[in-house]
């Protein structure tokens, strides 16, 4: 009973875009008329038409962005685990100015994220940008790197902005998990004198693994969907371009909004699969309390 | 009673006042582009209009980039908003948004046969004129004078002898120490600019447009190949090959700090190269861009802005009395000497007061007269399609990732998949 208004809530702010989105990927609607479309099935999915496959699970460059996309969100959040676990590690060690520290490292998650990407775009720029500017001092480079336009490193760009920006939400999930351990297991192996590296994989590693594992979750999730940091740095490049960058593009740029429904359903269900099978797993595991 | 006489007051008075004030004021709203001077330019233009008629303009500010400001409208007229009457258009948009738009042709009287034909045809979509030419826009080469004298050398006629003088001049100047110089730069980075080079390669060497008039996809010719062959020779020959990331912004950083004999440019560069701390002020001369052969021809790929009024608007008949005021003779005469803007009005290229005060509109009016359009008319909705399909197999030609040929006839099946159903 209590939950009915909720409920409501919850299928007007997303269940109704979402449904309406499925629609229209069945249909050919345009975006320079959207009242007037017809249902066309599944041909924005996949059709066979005069011995060609059409349809966005036939275009090579939505692959593409399924590539750039799992690329990107492998590499990204186990960056910006592992560097996240070891910033985590050192603010939970006892120092002077501890508060300060930790504060400071949250700075990069509290810029929003366009403003961070137009911020590192000015940067990275080839002909002015700072990094160029310290590498060639430093004698690493002869010249100066095109680093969002050149399709070797413009996917490298990308991550390490994000890696930047997202490394202390990490570091903030994983800092909370140890401030949680008892401290008395580490005690007891300060006296039985353990190794220290052992401690942390015997001992620290699976008592923090739960809640580390809900923040990679957030975080693949979050990535999955990327768009702001890829739209800004590198526009609608085929080198970068993931999912979300591509379903825009449809959309908005080749006013196909059949097409692009099409995307992004594709998307969601992609989401929801990872989502769904990862419930579905953490229930199985801890079959007894769920 | 008192209170009903008060009621009588008051309504006559709104009466009076109404009819004193013309019939009634209406509020306009403009969508005006802010690049440079153009805002400006917009609130001195529509100023005067209201003072005329009486009805007051509001200026909406849009984005300067033109693939985000098309997002913005295409939401207004999903929409079905009347919150702007007037629209500031691209070259290329009047076959996406002709269904939001008015025919003008109704309000115009006519005056549309004053303006270049090219345009007039671009903006008429299934016969119905959704937009007027407001100014306009087209490739056009520039070149360094003192170089080619220098060298006794002509400004080339044909691409060949671009590429001939291009390379000689290069050598010799380099060798005369200055080792950052090159021969040509242009827009070579994947985007819509890059679209607008290539066609006026292929477009000189008369290879046709893409896609022709009747929507045939035309791009897979001898032509087009001998054309694509021919610029994919200049990287690393008279361009650098970080051109392959130029807009048209790096160009001119190149042309204008003296690094460059021949830029290819929209005319706005014009003012900026010759501008009082310009290295190369005074020095730099404009010709149409180079033929393709002895038998090709100059062409320039048309670019500019159209003002349109949306079939939203619930001021039609003011919104296209005040495009016909903005795109008006003595309106384009004003922006043309005040912010050289070109004119589409073919007979201002022959007036005494705005070739004084920018000489160089009598010289490329050839250029304008013959600019070539983008098959943005043709394709319709889906121009954005065919135009990211075209600039990315011509930048992979150039990037040496594809052979000319082997690129064209993956865009032919590719431009014939999307038109499949016809455009």
């Amino acid at each position: 009973m209590f939950l009915i208004p909720m409920l409501v809530v919850l299928a007007a702010v997303a269940g109704w875009p979402l449904m309406r989105t499925i629609w229209f990927s069945f249909t050919d609607a345009s975006f320079s008329d959207i009242s007037t479309y017809s249902m066309i099935g599944f041909e924005n999915y996949l059709v066979y038409d005069n011995g060609a496959w059409y349809g966005v699970l036939a275009d090579p460059s939505w692959w593409r962005a399924v590539w750039n996309t799992l690329f990107f969100t492998v590499v990204s959040v186990g960056a910006e685990t592992v560097l996240g676990l070891i910033i985590a590690l050192t603010l939970n060690a006892q120092f002077r100015g501890r508060g300060l520290i930790r504060a400071a490292t949250l700075i990069p998650w509290a810029i929003p994220t366009i403003v961070s990407a137009k911020m590192w775009g000015w940067m990275l720029h080839d002909q002015f940008g700072i990094i160029n500017d310290l590498l060639m001092t430093l004698g690493v480079i002869a010249e100066p790197l095109n680093w969002t336009a050149n399709s070797d490193l413009s996917m490298w760009a990308v991550i390490m902005v994000d890696v930047w920006k997202t490394t202390p939400f990490m570091a903030l999930l994983t800092l909370a998990a140890l401030q949680m351990l008892p401290s008395d297991c580490y005690e007891a192996a300060k006296v039985d004198g353990i190794h220290p590296v052992r401690v942390f994989f015997r001992v620290t590693l699976p008592l923090i693994y739960p809640a580390l594992m809900v923040a990679i979750i957030f975080r693949v999730l979050d990535a999955l969907r990327v768009f702001d940091v890829i739209y800004v740095l590198t526009s609608n490049s085929e080198d970068t371009m993931s999912m979300s960058v591509y379903a825009r593009q449809q959309l908005v740029e080749f006013q196909d909004v059949g097409y692009g429904s099409a995307a992004s359903t594709v998307l969601f269900l992609i989401i929801a699969l990872l989502t769904i099978s990862y419930l579905y797993l953490g229930r199985k595991q801890f079959g007894g309390d769920a | 009673m008192f209170r009903f006489r008060g009621l009588q007051w008051i309504l006559g008075g709104l009466a009076v006042s109404l009819l004193a004030g013309g019939l009634q004021a209406k509020t306009i709203t403009i969508s005006c582009g802010a690049v440079g001077a153009e805002k400006q330019l917009c609130e001195e233009g529509t100023r005067a209009w209201s003072e005329q008629t009486g009805h007051e303009v509001k200026i909406v500010s849009t984005p300067n980039s033109a693939t985000e400001r098309l997002s913005l409208y295409q939401q207004l007229f999903a929409a079905r908003s009347g919150d702007v009457d007037v629209f500031q258009i691209d070259v290329v948009w009047p076959g996406m948004l002709a269904s939001h738009l008015v025919d003008l042709s109704e309000y115009t009287d006519g005056a549309e046969s004053g303006h270049f034909q090219a345009l007039v045809a671009n903006n008429t979509v299934d016969g119905r004129l959704v937009a007027m030419p407001w100014f306009t826009d087209a490739g056009v080469l520039y070149y360094r004078k003192d170089l080619l004298e220098k060298y006794g050398l002509q400004t080339p006629e044909t691409w060949q002898q671009l590429t001939d003088t291009a390379k000689t001049v290069m050598t010799k100047e380099r060798e005369a120490g200055n080792d950052r110089f090159w021969g040509y730069v242009w827009q070579g980075r994947a985007y819509e600019g890059l679209t607008c080079n290539a066609l006026e390669w292929i477009a000189s060497f008369n290879g046709g447009t893409i896609v022709n008039g009747e929507g045939e996809v035309t791009v897979n010719n001898e032509q087009a190949a001998e054309a694509l062959g021919l610029a994919s020779t200049w990287i690393d020959g008279i361009s650098p090959r970080s051109v392959l990331n130029y807009t048209e912004e790096e160009a001119r950083g190149v042309f204008q700090s003296g690094n460059a004999l021949y830029m290819r440019n929209w005319p706005y560069a014009w003012s900026l190269a010759q501008s009082e701390d310009s290295p190369v002020k005074g020095k730099v001369g404009v010709v149409a861009l180079p033929r393709g052969g002895e038998d090709g021809r100059h062409a320039g790929t048309l670019g500019g802005w159209q003002l349109a009024v949306s079939k939203y608007s619930e001021n039609v008949d003011e919104a296209a009395a005040l495009v016909n005021f903005l795109t008006s003779y003595e309106e384009q005469k004003r922006r043309a000497i005040q912010g050289s803007y070109n004119p589409t009005i073919p007979d201002l290229y022959q007036d005494e007061e705005v070739l004084a005060a920018v000489p160089f509109f009598g010289e490329l009016f050839e250029t304008f007269k013959n600019g070539v359009p983008r098959p943005s008319s043709a394709t319709g909705d889906q121009y954005g399609r065919v135009s990211n399909a075209f600039f990315n197999a011509t930048h992979d030609v150039l990037a040496g990732k594809a052979e000319p040929e082997q690129a064209l006839s993956k865009l032919d099946a590719q431009l014939k998949r999307l038109g499949r159903r016809g455009w």
